[in-house]
């Protein structure tokens, strides 16, 4: 027996049950049997052809003309079983697709590798997780020789695969820096001019670049139109936004970035992040920097790392677990 | 049909008078809706001399990508020596523009004539 034989018969068996006893049990087997044929590709005309061979057989007396109209029937269901092939393989191409990105995705997380580095006076926490696939977050650490710990953080405008292009450029434009130790303007003015030239008109960056220094724990700053870093400081238990004004970057060849600085005590915390943290959605409106404040707070006797974590999963689960942007978060905490 | 976290809700209205070009957007204004307003604005901003304000008090969302829009309307306008000005920001659209120092370059102070609609 071939395979449509078979269908033809079990077909067979559905209809001779219901039309016999018109039991809800049936009807439930023909449900079942509809999932299988779509599964073996059987199109719905050839249901409807099977279904008026059968009802010819079992009902030889019949009006013909009511066989005739099956032929409609079945005519007009040819059209639906071409768009069910064309859903069959637009499923395909999208699995493929799929498989792609994440190969993609794996390179990325290659290419951006950075690891927090271990510096007995700090306690540093970072995470970045991607909305989608691709990440367009980015950031670094670089740890020199001179006991100072940089921080480069970046978001690209958008997200998927896109910004994910334009966060390698970025990479490599930093990969590119001189060795020695720059100023966290110099290194966004640098930036500045290769992100101008190889940008799209829609297409901007914003970075904070900053440089703690471990020996006089101050940290250097400038930012390109970056989310506002927070600063917490221990002694009056009180957070505020750390000064920063500087435009994005690849807007104007030109611009100029301005450089701040901040004494850290013990205990003190720098919070850095991207807007995906601010902007963050619920149900009811915005995540608020208040709230945001609120968790931080409910976590600070952890380490820097726990806290991020934390923070993160909490935001996560107000939000439905579904992220709308990339998000990064991270603390630097003075230990001693 | 994709159904994705936007309600794909944006509509823009184009008042034209010579160089004159007033735009109003409502809405939101993001990943999804985005190139609508970039396909409606880009060729408005060609033109030599344009003087164009883009009023959005019934933007009720707009994220980074929205921002790139209005970036590159504004790199167009200047291109060909006109103006751009956003009138009718919210508190918080206000605030994206100045923590991205876009707010030092681009006319975001202007009051809407009449007050507030």
């Amino acid at each position: 027996m071939d395979f449509r034989e078979i269908i033809a018969d079990k077909y067979r068996d559905i209809l001779v049950n219901y039309l016999k006893d018109q039991s809800e049990q049936s009807l439930y087997s023909s449900q079942k049997f509809s999932r299988k044929s779509i599964e073996h590709m059987i199109s719905p005309e050839e249901i409807i052809s099977i279904h008026k061979q059968l009802i010819v057989d079992l009902f030889p007396d019949m009006q013909p003309e009511i066989a005739h109209s099956f032929d409609i029937l079945l005519e007009v269901m040819v059209g639906y079983g071409f768009a069910l092939r064309e859903h069959q393989n637009l499923k395909h191409i999208q699995q493929e697709l799929r498989s792609e990105m994440e190969i993609a995705a794996n390179v990325q997380k290659t290419l951006l590798g950075t690891s927090i580095p271990n510096i007995d006076c700090l306690d540093i926490g970072a995470i970045s997780v991607p909305a989608k696939h691709m990440n367009g977050d980015y950031h670094h650490f670089v740890q020199d020789e001179n006991n100072s710990v940089s921080i480069a953080i970046a978001d690209v405008i958008g997200k998927g695969l896109p910004a994910a292009l334009c966060m390698s450029m970025i990479k490599y434009a930093m990969d590119s820096l001189p060795e020695n130790r720059m100023n966290p303007k110099d290194v966004l003015e640098n930036l500045n001019r290769v992100v101008e030239q190889n940008v799209d008109l829609t297409m901007f960056i914003t970075m904070f670049y900053g440089i703690y220094d471990t020996e006089k724990h101050v940290f250097s700053y400038a930012s390109a139109g970056h989310e506002p870093c927070l600063f917490y400081n221990a002694e009056s238990a009180e957070f505020t936004e750390l000064p920063a004004k500087g435009l994005l970057l690849g807007i104007e060849k030109k611009t100029k970035y301005r450089q701040y600085e901040r004494t850290v005590d013990v205990g003190d915390m720098i919070i850095l992040m991207s807007d995906g943290v601010t902007e963050c959605r619920t149900e009811d409106g915005f995540i608020e920097r208040e709230s945001l404040l609120e968790l931080i707070k409910k976590f600070i006797h952890l380490d820097a790392q726990d806290i991020v974590t934390s923070v993160y999963k909490e935001l996560e689960k107000m939000q439905d677990l579904q992220l709308r942007d990339d998000f990064t978060l991270i603390i630097f905490k003075r230990k001693v | 049909m994709y159904k994705g976290g936007s309600s794909m809700n944006i509509s823009i209205d184009v008042k034209e008078n010579e160089k004159l070009v007033e735009v109003k957007v409502s809405g939101e204004i993001d990943a999804y809706t985005a190139p609508k307003l970039r396909e409606n604005l880009f060729p408005l901003a060609e033109k030599e001399g344009v003087q164009m304000v883009v009023n959005l008090s019934d933007v009720s969302y707009m994220d980074s990508t929205g921002l790139g829009v209005f970036v590159g309307v504004f790199k167009n306008v200047r291109a060909n020596n006109g103006e751009f000005k956003i009138i009718g920001l919210s508190d918080r659209l206000k605030r994206l523009f100045e923590i991205t120092g876009l707010a030092d370059i681009i006319d975001i102070n202007t009051q809407i004539e009449g007050g507030v609609q």
